[in-house]
């Protein structure tokens, strides 16, 4: 009962067509897992930590703005009292400060400017000589210079009653108490968002694996190591979290750029320069674009990594 | 090639399975593996797969004891091994000469290395029309065919095969064993398991009948 045809056990090699096969299907089917629901959460993480990252760099960059601003100035400060020629006063202080050494310039606010100073809490129409106003001398530091500022301060205390000395030294310190403040707040918010990206990877990956099982056995049936079949998953979760973080991450610089932009086209709109006073400009600079750019590439790098972790813990329980 | 000494096998908590198993299979053997239906055939074939341990007992593949290794080093000697699963296990995702070409891809191997190979081999099992089809669409003898050959593709040293003619028809099941035959005559070692006195009665071969968990070897 010989009736194998002969033609099957030795037909040359055909070709279908004169197409040749080829691997061309993925091991882990593409469908088998919940590919886009991950990279919308993804996409979503990198966005919020790539705000986070700006802002942060944002409110750190004004802060050392500021702080540098500021510090190179000092304020004298000449208290009004019954019976104090202060203009005399404010002048003799003025004197002092211009002539001490590393004190670049020296300029005591007339009458006038003080009123302007306070007009926008008591409004227009004010006279000074009716309110014990005191008066400012800003003094600002020459550049590179060191003045020693303790030993203005007590010349100024002593020679001018009723003069003191602000270097702006607590000011500066409390702002720069709140840059630190937001800084690891930030970076708090950065952990937390990338330990949630971490657990929602490790959970798609296990889902994933479920419904892969049997390919996961046929595999090991054909000689595969675990390494190797990390490897699937880890090119596909790399694929997936690159996806993400280019989507999240490129929404968050389009709305930088923009931002950008906009407190560009409208210099001269008063809450806007406002703002532009207060945050500098909304541009975060060189270093903004990479971090962000950087924090695209880690979180792909995170995906693929925890989706590896997941499959080799997953693996050593399966037989 | 394999050494089996006192081997027993128990899943969990029940009655062992497989007791006081101690033989040999040789290089270019042929040999059948019988008994009745829930003797322990496919447990011992998986044993013999390296995909389960025993409870006790010593195995010895290729000269290694099988309890030493770790699981990294048992995917390397499985290479060395083929198998027919009863149920095919094909990959209903990829088209036949995927699933054929699945060890050789595994292994990391160029596919311009093995393309030829894969496709020959295909035609000698008459499967060469069927290469794009997926598993799905073929027939139970395709699928079984499609399944020997890629338990065959990378030259096993061991062939293993589970029922290989359980669901097909006997001048299939006649062609497969000569497919087996000539494997064995090229030096691979053969086990099949088999209930089928038919088949066993069309080649004279060395049988290994398990019953009562016990093994009896008639040369
Ligand atoms: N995974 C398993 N868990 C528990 N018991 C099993 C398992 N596989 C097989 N058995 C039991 O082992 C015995 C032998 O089964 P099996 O090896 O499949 O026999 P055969 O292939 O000869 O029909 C049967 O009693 C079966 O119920
Ligand atoms: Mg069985």
């Amino acid at each position: 009962m010989m009736d194998m045809p002969k033609s099957d056990l030795t037909a040359p090699t055909r070709m279908t067509g004169g197409l040749r096969p080829r691997n061309e299907t993925p091991m882990i089917p593409k469908n088998s897992i919940s590919g886009r629901a991950l990279v919308a959460v993804v996409a979503i993480m990198t966005f919020l930590a790539s705000l986070t990252t700006g802002a942060v760099m944002l409110v750190r960059a004004s802060a050392s703005e500021w702080q540098s601003d500021v510090a190179r100035e000092v304020t004298i400060q000449v208290r009004p009292a019954p019976g104090r020629d202060l203009d005399a006063a404010t002048a003799t202080a003025a004197g002092i400060a211009r002539a001490f050494p590393g004190i670049a310039e020296v300029r005591p606010y007339s009458k006038e400017e003080s009123a302007r100073l306070l007009e926008p809490w008591l409004g227009t129409g004010l006279t000074l000589d009716e309110l014990p106003v005191p008066r400012l001398i800003v003094a600002k530091l020459a550049p590179d210079a060191a003045p020693d500022l303790a030993q203005l301060r007590k010349i100024v205390g002593e020679q001018v009653p009723g003069a003191s000395l602000d270097d702006h030294r607590g000011w500066i310190d409390r702002m720069g108490t709140m840059a630190a403040t937001a800084v690891a707040a930030g970076i708090g918010i950065l952990v937390l968002m990338f330990a949630a990206t971490m657990l929602s990877v490790a959970f798609a990956t296990r889902g994933a694996m479920a419904a892969n099982r049997p390919v996961i056995e046929v595999l090991h049936f054909v000689g595969a190591k675990d390494g190797y079949i990390a490897g699937l998953f880890q090119r596909h979760f790399l694929l997936l979290g690159l996806k993400g973080g280019v989507l999240g991450g490129g929404a968050a610089l389009l709305l930088f750029a923009f931002a950008g932009l906009f407190s560009g086209w409208f210099v001269g709109n008063a809450s806007v320069s406002q703002a532009t006073a207060l945050f500098g400009s909304f541009s975060i600079g060189t270093t903004g674009y990479i971090s962000v750019g950087s924090q695209i590439v880690l979180i792909a790098v995170v995906t693929a990594w925890t989706s590896r972790q997941t499959v080799n813990r997953t693996l050593e329980t399966i037989d | 090639m394999v050494r089996f000494e006192n081997v027993g096998l128990r899943y969990g908590l029940g009655p062992e399975v497989l007791r006081d198993l101690t033989f040999r299979v040789e290089p270019h053997s042929f040999q059948f593996l019988t008994g009745p239906s829930g003797a322990g055939k496919t447990s011992l074939l998986r044993l013999l797969f390296l995909s389960i341990k025993p409870t006790r007992g010593l195995i010895t593949q290729f000269g290694h004891d099988v309890a030493t290794l770790g699981k990294d080093a048992l995917a390397t000697l499985r290479r060395r091994i083929g198998i027919v699963f009863q149920d095919f296990r094909l990959l209903d995702h990829m088209t036949t000469y995927e699933n054929v070409a699945l060890p050789f891809r595994v292994m990391g191997r160029h596919e311009d290395s093995y393309r030829d190979e894969v496709i020959e081999l295909l035609n000698w099992v008459g499967l060469g029309e069927r290469m794009w089809a997926l598993p799905p669409v073929l027939s139970g003898g395709e699928k079984q065919r499609a399944a020997i050959a890629r338990a065959v593709i990378a030259r096993p040293q061991l062939l293993l095969a589970d029922e290989p003619t359980g669901n097909v028809d006997p001048s299939l099941a006649q062609r497969l064993l000569r497919l087996f035959i000539e494997l064995n005559k090229s030096g691979t070692s053969v086990i099949i398991a088999t209930h089928d006195i038919a088949l066993m009665d069309q080649y004279d071969a060395r049988r290994l009948v398990l019953h009562d968990g016990r093994l009896h070897v008639y040369d």
